[in-house]
């Protein structure tokens, strides 16, 4: 069995695990799976094109790439931008849409209203971007031989280490600061928290701020290693969930490893049993996980 | 209040009529066509240890909750060192000073202790998403002085060495004096006590009384809504007494137990001291 299947696996559980820390968070915090989320990726990765086409622009054409990568620094400060917009892009869908959903109607409500909001933040960028898929960069990356027959990118070895640092930040943002100890109240028990001094509608915010920058650095990542089209997030949104439950739902780590299985698995599915399994490997390993550990691997609720 | 002849038992203190820390104008609550507290004013002075007493269903837990921004009153003003806060929610209130038990108290089961009074820090720059990331160096130091004060705080409830636990292993009096931990995490003017002593055992009682001592000592100003008369008469010096959803009557201890309304209020239940 040829080795290659690791780095794959790495590269579609980093995407994966990326989306599914948003994902977590949301249904640990708020108590309510966002079916949205999917679309944050698609959108991050629509508003970083966008915004480095204009840098682009503004620049008056083609930015060099930066050394062995298919990128320009455009593309760099575009993310940065990308990712601040996109966790708007959530705040703001929770503005008009869930923080009253709420208040006033239960979990299948908002449940519903997000599949709605998916269909309709999908449709949108199909009517301003067009379903045709496009491209960060049109460069061709050699992929170098890191022995033992495995063989990667520039690209993909750059996006494995900006995903550990995105999930190293997160983690310590949780652990070691108030923000953190106070989302983690919040998730424990919203009411409690409130009585004890937590500003839970500001750390409701925050949520939905993280949840779509990490979401756009998904989208960014897919966009560089696949390509961009308006069903990116959509095509995602199972792995998603499956990742966020194998890992244990409220665990940031659980997240990150859950998505790491499920793109490990679906990369092995390739290899050995052919590439149109690779999703029913993934949920088989998921019901396996959820019969011998029902709060999954990291959760702590029994 | 006059009656200056013997010491006060334990922390009792004169009553302080300046400036209150915590005040309520006429304060009522209506649920649905009951006036569950109706027209009640009350005022408390730096310093004070003043007890909220009344049978069941006098309304005390209402005030409590008008009181500390669980919940808005229908009419009336709620001040906290004058600044009306009616309206606030819970957490702008403990900002301004205020902090509250809860008679069954509620710590976060699975975060340590030491996690669980951390979190009653207020006005961290580490609160805010962004300082997180533009200035960790600042962060990690407020992070580290919030870490060793609640350290102090445990140790100074006694529960230091539980400090790594889970808050799920603590026992109903354990939970109490984390909980009156937490509150003091935010430095707060003054702590509103929700029946400290029910459901806790004799020797761990003795620990809250002795550390409501010292935490007044220190100028903290307490309201204690309590059932154990014998531990209102060991710490407060002014007490108010609710019935029916008003304000009965207010005195000291001694004077409010000899009160002929009140022991009516309380259906001739006999020696209330």
């Amino acid at each position: 069995m040829n080795l290659q299947f690791l780095v794959d696996g790495l590269l579609t559980g980093s995407i994966i695990g990326l989306g599914a820390i948003g994902v977590t968070l949301t249904y640990s915090i708020l108590r309510f799976s966002n079916f949205a989320h999917g679309e944050f990726i698609s959108w991050g990765a629509y508003a970083t094109l966008f915004t480095s086409g204009i840098l682009g622009w503004a620049m008056g054409g083609a930015v060099p790439a930066i050394g062995p990568f298919s990128f320009g620094w455009t593309l760099l400060v575009a993310a940065v931008f990308a990712m601040a917009l996109t966790g708007l892009l959530a705040l703001g869908l929770d503005y008009v849409l869930f923080r009253h959903l709420r208040r006033r109607a239960n979990a299948i409500t908002a449940v519903m209203a997000s599949f709605g909001a998916s269909m309709a933040l999908r449709s949108l960028l199909e009517f301003f971007f067009t379903s045709s898929p496009t491209y960060f960069s049109k460069k061709l990356q050699i992929a170098k031989q890191l022995g033992l027959g495995i063989r990667a990118t520039p690209d993909q070895m750059v996006l494995i280490g900006l995903t550990a640092a995105l999930v190293l930040s997160i983690h310590l943002l949780l652990t070691r600061t108030q923000t953190g100890r106070s989302m983690r109240a919040v998730s424990e028990n919203p009411d409690l928290a409130r009585v004890a001094g937590i500003d839970v509608a500001r750390i409701v915010n925050i949520t939905w701020m993280i949840g779509g920058a990490l979401a756009c650095a998904a989208g960014i990542m897919v966009g560089l290693l696949v390509q961009i089209r308006p069903y990116m997030g959509f095509d995602l949104l199972l792995p998603l969930f499956a990742a966020a439950i194998l890992g244990g739902i409220g665990s940031v780590p659980g997240a990150l490893i859950g998505g790491l299985i499920v793109g490990l698995a679906e990369a092995v599915a390739v290899q050995t049993v052919g590439a149109e399994w690779r999703a029913a490997i993934a949920f088989l390993l998921l019901i396996v996980v959820l019969i011998v550990r029902p709060s999954g691997l990291f959760g702590v609720r029994s | 209040m006059h009656e200056t002849g013997a010491a006060p038992p334990d922390g009792r203190r004169e009553r302080t009529q300046e400036r209150p820390v915590l005040a309520a104008d006429n304060v009522v609550q209506r649920f649905g066509g009951i006036a569950a507290v109706d027209g009640v004013s009350l005022s408390i002075g730096r310093g004070e240890i003043v007890g909220l007493i009344g049978p069941n269903g006098a309304g005390k837990t209402t005030m409590f909750n008008l009181l500390a921004g669980a919940m808005s009153p229908t009419a009336g003003r709620v001040l906290i060192g004058g600044e009306a806060v009616e309206a606030s929610p819970a957490h702008r209130r403990i900002t301004l000073g205020l902090g509250r038990t809860f008679q069954i108290p509620k710590p976060f089961p699975n975060m340590s202790l030491v996690e669980n009074v951390m979190l009653g820090r207020q006005n961290q720059a580490g609160e805010r998403i962004l300082p997180n990331w533009i200035m960790p160096g600042r962060v990690a130091r407020e992070e580290k002085e919030t870490y060793d004060k609640a350290m102090a705080l445990l140790d100074f409830v006694t529960l230091t060495h539980l400090a790594r636990q889970p808050a799920k292993v603590l026992s109903g009096g354990q939970r109490k004096l984390l909980e009156l931990a937490r509150v003091l995490m935010a430095d707060p003017s003054i702590i509103l006590l929700d029946e400290p002593a029910a459901g806790v055992n004799p020797s761990l009682l003795e620990v809250i009384i002795d550390r409501i001592v010292e935490i007044n000592r220190r100028g903290t100003t307490f309201l204690i809504i309590e059932h154990n008369m014998d531990m209102i008469a060991r710490l407060c010096s002014h007490v108010f007494v609710m019935a029916t959803g008003k304000l009965l009557c207010e005195g000291t201890p001694e004077a409010v137990a000899a009160d002929p309304r009140v022991i009516e209020a309380y259906l001739g239940g006999g020696h209330l001291l």
